[in-house]
């Protein structure tokens, strides 16, 4: 059952990463967006996300309560010692969650909106960033459990070169799956032009980010080349992801919007099947060496089994509902809504 | 600021914050779904004018209350993290449950806020429907993690470790069952007379009188039924309490000495030190008889509870005592509802009617979170009853001071941005919702 479990949290993470992350990036994009546009990329993002942007987010709150079910000391290590990154990325998902509801709900057209898409364009961009930041902290090895002053204990841990480059990184990502998901959603081909140009530079962000992660990763003596590239899997994924990639532009020139969504998503996957593999089962490294693993890190037995029947259960309550909202609104953006 | 007394703070707001979003959000679309079958069924615009516009408010509240208690998932770690430690895999299952329930909610919520003219219409009524029940099921569940710090169970505690953890067993703890009734209960009644106050007071001003009205009874009725039933749901937390918690509930009824005869203490200010309560009033026995149906049986004191396990004894004293009172005045205000309903039709158009009910608008909530105040601060010196000290289980780091204020910053904030946008949202109502035919001429309002 312990299998189950890490599955799920795997699945979890990887949904939020990409359904999460294109909601997101969707804001990321309204950022980069010149001023005489935003209103229309406004309208379709809306439409795009309006009904399923709460379900997108409570992948973020499974895969939390996994980790504090499943695996209590993995949870409260990082909620100590990422505090302060937590906390900023939580004050991220406030504002974000309800400037996003506000535009839309506020029965009065005035200046407010104007408040709200400020605060949900930069909340758009910080919180993804310290999403990162946090996973890039898991795996640098500087939570340092012996640390007795304040910044070795609860700055350091999360401050430095590697953490900070794979929260661009990840913002970057963001910003990709949005734009590659709204180019499906545009209604004319000149939006359709202009988010393919923001799709383009997107990626070149994310490639380019990708580039200072390693580089960072060479910074902070961190052996990031051998996690990825020092095993087949690692290698495998990259080479798929880099194909897709090649495969996924001459697809968008045929209009193939869907399958560039499906491959957008594979590249994802990919990226977090490489971070993730080479570490299996471990999801944190301290600063003397010591994992925190999955496998010797897990609760009680009954309690992983009583955990793992929950999520199957709960997930044939919840893919059918989720798969059919998310089609019922696809591609109908155009329709009126109230 | 200490830390303990930071930490204890900023999860108190949290919750404060947070419960009463949750209580809208999930007992709202029962009024939003009740409203919805009048239209299919009657075809009377006004039924669908009241829906749409409670929809709006479930959204607004729904996404607040989604991302607080996200927060709140979070929270647990980053101050309490000792306890998540050793609690987690013990009462985590309702919160693994829960998230199925809240994450059919959010599906169910888009289907129903997105889908109008574009289903079945029964579906999307259905769709309404399970907004309401999985947000009421999350609730329980909620609470009933809860209720296992209150009574831990589903362990053995042996030499400091939580052996033999049983999950199921530590869910359906003793209390769960009590807690959770007295909370969905007190959501109902909350609500009701929260969103009754306000159309009440439309009405009052003369504003789509018609519209006003018909929301007004729906409301009203969920709010008034909950309350007349909440009584029942109180003696049996109260007996329960008394039984596992004598501490918090020697503290709730300030009952300093163990005797017979015990009195009802109603009011007052306790003087912890001289151990009695000056100015209150005393029912001989009463206490005695509610907590063993008996007016002679002695009832424990804070006398036999050693001075490091009592519970802060004037603030649970008087949140008991708030809470009471807004429940007996949400009663009052039942019982005049229900008299108005079958013998003075006519009561409902008077103005002390309306401005009785416009004055109840918060007192639900006051009695939830003074409800909450005793559970929480009743509960404490332990953060697992009997097992685990708050102050064992706070986060090592320092300057959560900090934090707290950082919080409490947010949370003001956002209280007072939801208020705003509830005041833009039914001072539209004329303007959005004109169209229903036998609205009174609708006043232009200028914003």
């Amino acid at each position: 059952m312990i299998f189950v479990v890490m599955g799920f949290l795997w699945t979890a993470l990887l949904l939020y990463l990409v359904l999460g992350g294109a909601d997101y990036g969707a804001g990321i994009i309204e950022m980069f967006t010149s001023k005489a546009n935003k209103s229309r990329t406004r309208k379709v993002m809306y439409h795009a996300m309006g009904p399923i942007w709460e379900a997108n987010h409570m992948w973020l709150i499974i895969a939390i309560v996994i980790l504090f079910v499943g695996f209590p000391e993995i949870y409260s290590t990082m909620s100590t010692y990422l505090h302060i990154p937590l906390v900023i990325m939580l004050m991220g998902i406030i504002a974000r969650g309800t400037a996003f509801t506000f535009r839309n709900y506020d029965a009065v057209v005035d200046d407010m909106q104007k408040v709200y898409n400020k605060i949900f364009v930069y909340a758009s961009f910080i919180t993804p960033l310290f999403l990162g930041i946090i996973a890039g902290s898991a795996v640098s090895g500087r939570i340092d459990l012996t640390a007795t002053d304040f910044a070795a204990a609860y700055v350091y841990s999360w401050l430095n070169w590697f953490s900070v480059a794979t929260g661009f990184f990840t913002v970057a990502l963001c910003g990709f799956l949005a734009a590659i998901y709204l180019i499906g959603e545009a209604t004319d081909d000149v939006q359709r032009g202009s988010f393919i140009r923001k799709a383009i530079f997107m990626n070149v962000a994310a490639v380019f980010c990708g580039a200072l992660v390693f580089a960072a990763s060479l910074v902070e003596q961190i052996p990031l080349f051998e996690w990825v590239f020092g095993n087949w899997v690692g290698v495998t994924a990259v080479t798929a992801a880099s194909v897709s990639l090649v495969v996924m532009w001459s697809l968008i020139v045929k209009r193939q919007f869907v399958i560039i969504r499906l491959l957008a998503g594979f590249q994802v996957t990919m990226i977090l099947l490489t971070t993730t593999y080479k570490h299996y089962p471990n999801i944190v490294i301290l600063k003397n060496g010591a994992y925190l693993s999955l496998i010797d890190h897990q609760g009680a037995e009954k309690t992983i089994y009583a955990l793992g029947m929950a999520l199957l259960i709960g997930s044939i309550f919840i893919l059918p509902a989720l798969v059919y909202l998310i089609y019922s609104f696809q591609r109908k953006g155009e329709k009126a809504h109230v | 600021m200490d830390d303990l007394i930071a930490a204890r703070s900023q999860m108190a707001l949290s919750l404060g914050f947070h419960i009463i979003f949750s209580c809208i959000g999930m007992v709202m679309p029962f009024f939003m779904a009740v409203s919805h079958y009048i239209w299919l069924k009657s075809n009377n615009l006004v039924y669908k004018n009241i829906t749409k516009a409670w929809s709006k408010g479930v959204a607004i509240f729904f996404a607040t209350g989604a991302v607080s208690g996200t927060v709140l998932s979070f929270e647990l770690g980053l101050l309490w993290p000792t306890f998540m430690k050793h609690a987690g895999p013990i009462f985590g299952m309702p919160f693994s449950l829960e998230g199925t329930a809240f994450f059919i909610e959010a599906i169910a919520l888009g289907f129903f806020l997105y889908g109008w003219d574009r289903f079945n219409k029964w579906f999307h009524w259905f769709t309404g429907v399970v907004v309401g029940v999985s947000g009421l099921i999350s609730g329980i569940l909620v609470v009933a993690a809860n209720s296992w710090m209150n009574s831990p169970t589903g362990f053995d505690y042996v030499n400091g470790q939580y052996l033999n953890i049983d999950p199921i067993k530590a869910m359906f703890n003793p209390a769960w069952f009590s807690q959770a009734l007295h909370m969905s209960i007190a959501a109902f009644a909350a609500t009701g007379f929260a969103v009754a106050g306000v159309h009440a007071l439309m009405i009052l001003r003369k504003q789509n009188v018609g519209f006003h009205k018909k929301a007004f009874r729906i409301a009203a009725v969920f709010g008034v039924v909950a309350s007349l039933l909440q009584p029942l749901s109180g003696d049996i937390s109260a007996k329960d309490v008394a039984k596992r918690q004598p501490a918090k509930l020697a503290a709730m009824e300030a009952h300093f000495k163990t005797e017979a005869n015990a009195a009802l203490i109603i009011g007052g200010i306790p003087d912890v030190e001289n151990k009695k309560v000056d100015y209150a009033l005393k029912i001989p026995g009463l206490l005695s008889f509610m907590v063993h149906n008996d007016f002679h049986t002695p009832v424990k004191g804070l006398d036999q509870i050693p001075l490091e396990d009592q519970p802060p004894v004037a603030i649970t004293h008087y949140a008991f005592q708030i809470m009471v009172a807004m429940g007996m005045a949400m009663m009052a205000l039942g019982v005049i509802y229900f008299i108005a309903v079958f013998k003075h039709k006519q009561w409902f158009d008077k103005k002390w009617f309306l401005r009785l009910f416009i004055l109840a608008t918060p007192i639900g909530f006051i009695a939830v979170e003074a409800g909450w105040t005793v559970t929480e601060v009743g509960r404490q010196p332990w953060i697992i009853h009997g097992i685990m000290r708050t102050k064992d289980a706070v986060t090592p780091m320092p300057g959560i001071g900090y934090s707290f204020y950082l919080f409490s910053a947010v949370y003001f904030t956002l209280s007072l941005a939801v208020i705003f946008m509830l005041y833009r949202q039914i001072k539209m109502v004329p303007v959005i919702y004109d169209k229903a035919p036998e609205e009174v001429t609708p006043k232009q309002i200028e914003l």
